[in-house]
């Protein structure tokens, strides 16, 4: 594509689907209301590890109004451990790898407070939570598995007995040698680094509603997933039914940010088995406690890590060893501590690398991605390494950076590791520099070192600036696909399988659309999400929906775009070359009168009587599939004031700019939202969202009134700039947007807070809290006295 | 469970239906009467979904039940604009400026804001923000939401034509 100057791609086109969401008549999975529909709820674990000694459901049974109760023993061979997701990656060393993925309902141990145990089904979801409390159930508890560290001990006490270790995965990746790196270092700096990560909470919880008709043989899901067409793969398998059986069917989704990309769920495997069990509807929907229990998490990784520079601050090599918890099970595979190996390199030359990590199983929630999915661990590392170097070599933090960066004429780059789509880590393209001296340009760094800063602090203000920089891998495989069809009404229908939860698919996709075809934007309309409308594909995951499912759409829409012109340049007589599209129209250019419109063309493209020429596809309809060869990555630097209460800890952002690349923007206004709405979600990580769970491992934070999301108060208004530069391995030039703004935001506000102090106190560890900011400040304080 | 009679008259209509004492406003609303434009997010009153107009003042409708409800007048998102063309300036301008990306939160935000806008011609971003504060939103970071307020605010005062 072009960079000529176009009426729909690239504008800040107001949304499609936004009437529907505002008056209340969009359809999320808990609207659907079915005949005869009736209600499901779980009893789930209240240990974090114990072995079951019996379960007694009989009163529960009893009650009027309740339809069925399952526990493991009633699903018989149903009853399978789930499938895993990602397989291990294709790396030259990793020792161990422990498959162990969640199982449909509990059998003879618990391993994490919420899992499930007994399904019940009753004819209102009042009556199902009734029931649950009749349930008993025999537990012998087991010392719970908390801590990583704790969890390596040899008479540590195991998740998976059998596996006969708590190491999930062992995995070692090299690039050069870190030997020869240590042995022409000028320094060597070397710290321990623990960054958690979070709950995505996101506004609507999981949900399920499934039918089966017993008298079609169909089963049709509701669901509140990132992927349905790997659902409704895994069903029909798992159900023995035949694929075209199963619709499933994810609607509008109210966020999804990662955990809704995890499959099975248990509650995914048992409602479409419950609803053929009893032949009627079942609804599930998860309450906000099951939610933050129950539903995928990303939590900490320990890293002890060690840069080796030369005098003038060239990075000569990284050596980093990381403990990551993965939770109960590992269903995911390994793609959160790899995107955390990986990203970690940064937009950085690196000559040497060495990173091993070992994922460890403990008996808490299961981890997989969450919007920058391990990434952001990987950036605080390196970043917090650079800052560190930065001071201990007397440097500017920004020239350390700009030193570092791989220059714009070496791309594509290699980074010599295996990225998580099991392809080598290879940046397609990338220009560090700019984004950089825009930031510092947007930021007023110089002003603010040279004058701002201590005229706060003669206020008796404290306030500390903060830049990083980062780069995200997007738009990775294997492929999305695409159908786009004029209709004889001259509006265009898109279906495309990737599900959306609120990033703007069926605008930014239809304005991809326009382009080719000449239609207005709100005359086209995309289906996403439904496998009866299109049944291939993988999903929305890795910032990947634009770049992968955008660029099939491309291609589909131009080959319909060559029908036209064919079409029409026969009727009309003329070259091809002279024809153009506009306002629904393919008319000759220069005559507009001599013109015809699309939806005429889709009738005489499927004529209902005549001879129709050998080899032709009838309607103005075409099909494509894209995959990449290797993602895309994007990169960007953020930089913000701080200002920090030393009395309280607490701190107030004063000004927040974002300079973002993500190759070629479709609508900037969409891309706006997403970057607002991932540093809301980082500001969220760095300050004021915890996960804790105790001792015992009971999570402490299952509400919103202990887990705190930020509100319009904590969040800033943010100042936004792009820089382009288009990736060369995707027909839109395109980069990954969805989780960027939420990855660096954790290095920030340790750099800011630093620098707020004037580097009285070194942070290693994210969150923060006004607890542990007092705790720094006047630790300091008591160091120096 | 016993039932008991309410009466309520929900975005102009009068509807009277035995409920349990325990259901839930949000449930009523949602399962009884099919207005599934309100949403549940966390049904402990923190997050503000499910957000409705009780008597004119905004209430959360998970922290009430259906019976307390009786007799009084609700409006729920259904009731703002009637249809999806001619929509009431808020959600115009939640519309022009980006303010919401999945939806699940909106329509609590515009029941929220509401009697904000009719009653601040010309209000200040901070008071914008703490008119926000009582709702979560976990797409947009709130910046568009700010600024759909203050577009709403000169739409909806700006000086009529002579």
């Amino acid at each position: 594509m072009t960079a000529r100057e176009t009426r729909y791609f690239g504008k800040p086109v107001r949304r499609n689907e936004d009437p529907k969401l505002l008056t209340g008549r969009a359809l999320f999975v808990d609207d659907v209301d079915l005949p005869g529909m009736l209600h499901a709820a779980f009893y789930r674990s209240p240990y974090a590890h114990a072995r079951i000694r019996a379960i007694d459901v009989s009163a529960a049974k009893a009650m009027p109004g309740v339809v069925a109760v399952y526990t493991a023993e009633d699903l018989g061979d149903y009853w399978q451990p789930g499938p895993l997701l990602v397989p291990p990656p294709p790396v030259h060393k990793m020792p161990v790898f422990n498959k162990r993925t969640q199982v449909p309902l509990a059998k003879e141990k618990v391993r994490f407070v919420g899992e499930p145990i007994v399904l019940v089904v009753a004819e209102s979801r009042y009556i199902a939570e009734d029931a649950l409390e009749q349930i008993d159930v025999a537990f012998e508890p087991l010392p719970a598995v908390v801590d990583v560290e704790a969890a390596l001990a040899p008479d540590a006490p195991l998740v998976h007995e059998d596996a006969g270790t708590n190491i999930a995965a062992h995995v070692i990746q090299e690039k050069g040698n870190w030997e020869e790196a240590l042995a022409a270092a000028d320094v060597v700096i070397e710290r321990r680094f623990v960054y958690d990560h979070g709950h995505a909470a996101p506004m609507e919880t999981r949900g399920i509603v499934a039918h089966w008709d017993a008298r079609m043989q169909t089963l049709t899901v509701w669901d509140t997933t990132q992927a349905p067409i790997p659902i409704r793969n895994g069903l029909a398998g798992m159900l023995g039914l035949s694929e075209h059986q199963v619709r499933v069917i994810a609607p509008f989704i109210g966020g999804g940010f990662g955990p809704k990309i995890m499959m099975f769920y248990q509650e995914e495997v048992l409602i479409p088995w419950a609803s053929m069990q009893l032949a009627r509807p079942i609804k599930w929907i998860e309450d906000r406690r099951e939610n933050f229990l129950a539903m995928t998490q990303e939590r900490y990784q320990i890293h002890d890590a060690k840069i080796a520079l030369t005098r003038d601050g060239k990075i000569l090599g990284v050596w980093d060893s990381f403990l990551h918890d993965t939770g109960a099970y590992i269903p995911y595979g390994l793609t959160v501590p790899l995107n955390a190996q990986c990203t970690l390199l940064g937009p950085y030359v690196v000559p040497h690398y060495y990173s091993e990590f070992k994922a460890v199983f403990t008996t808490k929630a299961i981890v997989t991605p969450y919007r920058g999915a391990g990434r952001q661990h990987g950036v605080f590392v390196m970043e917090r390494l650079l800052d560190i170097a930065a001071r201990e070599l007397g440097l500017d933090r920004t020239e350390i950076r700009r030193k570092n960066f791989i220059p714009p004429d070496a791309f594509p780059w290699d980074n010599e590791i295996i990225y998580q789509d099991f392809a080598p880590l290879v940046y397609d393209s990338g220009n560090y520099e700019p984004a950089l001296d825009k930031a510092m340009e947007m930021i007023g760094y110089r002003r603010f070192l040279e004058e701002e800063k201590a005229r706060y602090r003669a206020e008796g203000r404290h306030v500390g600036l903060g830049i990083v920089a980062y780069v995200e891998g997007t738009g990775i495989g294997p492929y999305e696909g695409a159908r786009v069809q004029v209709q004889p009404n001259g509006k265009v229908i898109v279906a495309t399988g990737v599900g959306t939860q609120g990033q703007g698919h069926f605008t930014s996709f239809a304005q991809v659309v326009a382009e080719q075809l000449g239609v207005p934007v709100e005359d086209i309309t995309v289906v996403t999400g439904d496998t009866a409308e299109f049944h291939w594909g993988t999903g929305t995951f890795a910032s990947r929906g634009a770049v992968v499912a955008g660029s099939a759409i491309y291609e589909a829409a131009k080959a319909v775009r060559e029908k036209v012109l064919r079409m029409a340049s026969e009727e009309l007589e003329v070259s091809p070359d002279d024809l153009e599209l506009a306002d629904g129209n393919v008319f000759v250019r220069g005559a507009p009168d001599r013109a015809l419109r699309l939806g005429d063309l889709a009738i005489a493209a499927n004529p209902l009587r005549g001879a129709v020429a050998p080899d032709t596809e009838p309607g103005l309809e075409a099909t494509r599939y894209f995959g990449p060869p290797r993602g895309a990555t994007a990169s960007g630097v953020h930089a913000m004031l701080l200002e920090v209460d030393p009395e309280t800890g607490f701190v107030r952002i004063l000004k927040y700019v974002v300079v973002h690349d993500c190759g070629t923007v479709i609508n900037p206004l969409i891309v706006e939202g997403q970057i607002h709405g991932g540093v809301a979600q980082g500001i969220g990580n760095a300050f004021y969202e915890k996960i804790v769970y105790d001792e015992h491992g009971q999570l402490l934070t299952a509400s919103f009134m202990d887990y705190l999301v930020p509100t319009a108060m904590e969040v800033p208004p943010m100042e936004v700039a792009h820089v382009e530069t288009p990736s060369p391995w995707n027909p839109l030039g395109a980069k990954g947007v969805g989780e960027a703004g939420a990855i660096p935001v954790g290095p920030l506000f340790a750099q800011a807070l630093e620098d707020a102090f004037d580097n009285a106190f070194e942070v290693t560890e994210i969150p923060l809290s006004p607890q542990q900011v007092w705790a720094l400040v006047h630790g300091s304080k008591e160091k120096q006295s | 469970m016993q039932k008991l009679s309410i009466e309520v008259t929900v975005n102009g209509t009068t509807y009277r239906r035995d409920v349990e004492p325990r259901l839930l406003l949000s449930d009523f609303l949602r399962h009884e009467l099919g207005l599934t434009g309100t949403h549940v997010g966390c049904e402990h009153g923190v997050c503000g979904a499910c957000t409705i107009l009780l008597d004119g003042e905004p209430v959360r409708s998970c922290l009430m039940l259906a019976v307390q409800a009786n007799g009084h007048t609700i409006t729920t998102v259904e009731g703002v604009a009637p249809n999806e063309t001619d929509l009431h300036p808020l959600q115009q301008a939640f519309r022009e400026t980006h303010a919401l990306q999945c939806g699940y939160c909106t329509p609590g935000f515009l029941m929220s804001l509401l009697p904000f806008v009719e009653t601040h011609p010309n209000p200040t971003d901070d008071e914008i923000r703490e008119a926000l504060a009582g709702n979560l939103c976990r797409c947009t970071g709130y910046q568009h939401i700010v600024e759909a307020v203050k577009l709403a605010c000169r739409l909806m005062h700006a000086p009529q034509d002579a």
